[in-house]
């Protein structure tokens, strides 16, 4: 992990307005991804894990400028993304590619899956008339379906084809990042295993990197190298996926794992239950955004105050709470 | 609740407090007749504890929706289907009794409670409500157990919570109201149709804490309809695995997880995702579920089954018992031996 990061995201945020009344004023914001820092190495599965509205999908969006983020940087292979405008922007989309939760929604139900597959080929001139057509075959043969499905339409497919198809048109263009916005949430189990294989193959074949959004732990415990876990717009702890599930450090991350239904009628459990629901992000606590609901003993005042910056307390281990003692202090961040 | 069914309860306390016979659900669909649900059958005892685990479209929610007659149209329950709770026919009460089941005795939970609550009444006055139409208590009493209600589910401050509307609520917090609603009469049996699937993973874990207290302190019996076997796991006493409109096994919880009888259940066990077991490949089961309008000849699962033989195609097995509570509807119980040929199921 010495190399320059594929992938440089620094200070990311998004403040999405609220505006009330007639006059439809600016009253306040949601601040939806608030100063959220990592890299994403070449090769390497990022995780992005929380709960509903932690901002994680948001974070993705922005990367990819689906979404304008208010502030921050971002710097993909050297370029910084944020500065791109028209043609540049449009070239460097093909180096980034997005996959969905829906891929239904995500599809048009009146094109074809090879004409879905085509569109981007053709956009970025990759690949014309005959040319093309054998690119979708190939395309849809290394998603694992019949290259005749071409033809088809969207709706002739299950979910789980759908989730192929849309990484087929992901892969299309030859990117080499790509964002994953819990791909497999949607899918069934038994089809669900099948889809992280593929992307699992695929990576490892072209060398991919992905940044998984996913609130499924289970899920990103077999794909991800490293974790970052979100709460309520901020990373409160991001580690090597074997140290964040033997050793998480933030009550939140170790409630947030204890709280897995586990697949073992023997296993004992042993839950942190937190109290409450996860605040609304219009209206963040003050301090460390986590300290109402904290169980951490050595909570005090200062936990009400002060925002926890996100240090790296051992080796890649990074973490956002000023009750946790730096175990290596490290020279270097992140 | 009438008092022939409650005799017949009394008369026979041994007898399951629910028992589903040979219940068929057929949906009319532009490829002929879909049977979504296909002679399914099993009892809840009182008290119990019992899982309907499957993927989408194994007719697990039609199941449960039948139970309350609650089937949507056009979907029929076909003659021959016999559902008995506490002593009365389902199928055959007429509207004034069923209401009377409904709400009192057999209580429903369902996935996404924003749906289920109505938008323009307070929560208190949707759970008030079912007070007024099964009690005569007086409009304080009614009022003073609503809120007992919502304090017991965990609401916080449910006085104040109680004149709220379901919008100004959590999904988690609506999810208890729900719940509050379902348990206000004390029924003999809650039906929670994927109760915590909507929710996040604490929120989740809040709510299915509360349901397995619910159940020590008032002896229901719950009916948890989910596809997740981690909730299965955490909630369940025994196990009723569905594919495709039938029940393929039917086990105690533990002796399901550990010794999975049917090809699917095995399948889909090795499927999961587990924390601390983060082997590099998944196992999978090939293929998707087939759409009940174009099932495989023989048994339902054979074009995704690693040991399918001959016999499979030509016929479907019966719900066959592997243990004295364990049954699983596989040739392989008859033929064990066929389980050392495991081959690869060709790719669709």
């Amino acid at each position: 992990m010495s190399a320059t990061p594929l992938l440089e995201v620094r200070n990311l945020t998004k403040h999405f307005p609220i505006r009330t009344g007639l006059l439809q004023r600016v009253t306040g914001a949601v601040k939806a991804v608030d100063g959220v820092s990592f890299d994403v190495h070449a090769g390497e599965t990022l995780a992005l894990v929380g709960e509903s509205g932690c901002g994680k999908t948001t974070t993705g969006r922005s990367i990819l400028r689906l979404i304008e983020p208010t502030s921050g940087t971002v710097r993909f292979d050297g370029t910084d993304v944020l500065a791109l405008r028209g043609e540049t922007l449009r070239r460097m989309r093909r180096r980034m590619q997005i996959i969905f939760q829906d891929p239904y929604g995500s599809l048009n139900p009146r094109m074809t899956v090879g004409a879905a597959i085509r569109e981007g080929l053709i956009v970025h001139g990759l690949a014309e008339g005959s040319a093309a057509d054998r690119r979708v075959a190939t395309l849809l043969d290394e998603v694992g379906l019949r290259p005749e499905y071409a033809a088809r339409y969207p709706h002739e497919f299950s979910g789980g084809q759908r989730q192929r198809i849309g990484i087929a048109r992901a892969l299309a263009v030859e990117p080499s990042f790509i964002v994953c916005d819990e791909p497999v949430s949607a899918l069934d189990v038994s089809v669900q295993a099948q889809v992280v294989n593929l992307l699992r193959d695929l990576q490892r074949e072209r060398g991919l990197s992905y940044l998984f959004i996913a609130h499924d732990l289970a899920v990103v415990a077999h794909m991800a190298d490293r974790v970052a876990v979100m709460y309520l717009g901020r990373i409160v702890e991001l580690a090597p996926r074997r140290t964040i599930f033997s050793t998480p450090l933030m009550p939140y991350t170790q409630a947030l794992l204890s709280a897995v239904p586990v697949p073992d009628p023997t296993a004992k459990r042993q839950r942190i239950l937190l109290p409450g629901d996860p605040p609304s992000p219009a209206n963040p606590p003050s301090g460390c955004v986590f300290h109402p609901r904290c169980p951490n003993p050595l909570k005090d005042a200062e936990c009400t105050r002060v925002v926890p910056p996100l240090e790296e307390k051992s080796r890649g281990h990074f973490v956002a709470c000023i009750k946790q003692p730096l175990l290596h202090p490290s020279s270097h961040a992140s | 609740m009438t008092i022939s069914a409650t005799r017949d309860s009394t008369t026979a306390p041994d007898r399951p407090l629910l028992d589903v016979h040979a219940l068929k659900i057929a949906f009319p669909s532009e490829h002929g007749v879909a049977r979504a649900v296909d002679g399914v059958s099993f009892t809840v005892s009182r008290g119990e504890s019992v899982c309907v685990v499957g993927e989408s479209g194994c007719g697990k929610s039609l199941t449960a929706l039948s139970l309350l007659r609650l089937v949507p149209p056009p979907g029929r329950i076909e003659s021959g289907s016999r559902i008995t709770f506490d002593g009365a026919d389902i199928l055959t009460l007429d509207d004034e009794r069923l209401r009377d089941i409904r709400g009192q005795h057999m209580a429903m939970i369902f996935q996404e409670p924003m749906t289920a609550l109505n938008p323009v009444l307070t929560v208190g006055d949707q759970i008030a409500e079912v007070l007024r139409v099964h009690t005569t208590l007086s409009r304080q009493e009614t009022w003073a157990r609503t809120v007992d209600m919502l304090a017991q589910v965990g609401i916080a401050d449910a006085g104040a919570r109680a004149k709220q509307y379901p919008h100004e609520l959590s999904g988690g917090m609506r999810q208890r109201v729900m719940i509050a609603m379902a348990l206000i009469m004390s029924p003999k049996l809650v039906i929670a149709d994927e109760p915590t699937t909507a929710l996040d993973v604490t929120i989740q874990a809040q709510i299915l804490e509360l349901l397995r207290d619910l159940r020590a302190r008032t002896g229901m019996a719950l009916l948890l309809i989910t596809h997740d076997l981690g909730v299965v796991a955490e909630m369940a006493s025994r196990v009723i695995v569905m594919y495709a409109g039938r029940v393929v096994e039917e086990a105690d919880v533990e002796d399901l997880f550990a010794a999975p009888s049917h090809p699917y259940t095995e399948g889909l066990l090795a499927a999961i995702p587990k924390l601390g077991q983060e082997e590099e490949r998944l196992q999978t089961i090939s293929g998707s579920v087939p759409p009940p309008t174009a099932l495989p000849s023989g048994c339902t699962f054979r074009d995704r089954c690693p040991y399918a033989f001959a016999r499979c195609a030509t016929e479907e097995p019966a719900l066959l018992q592997v243990g004295s509570a364990h049954r699983a509807r596989c040739h392989l119980v008859e033929e064990p031996a066929r389980r050392a040929v495991r081959h690869d199921v060709v790719r669709t």
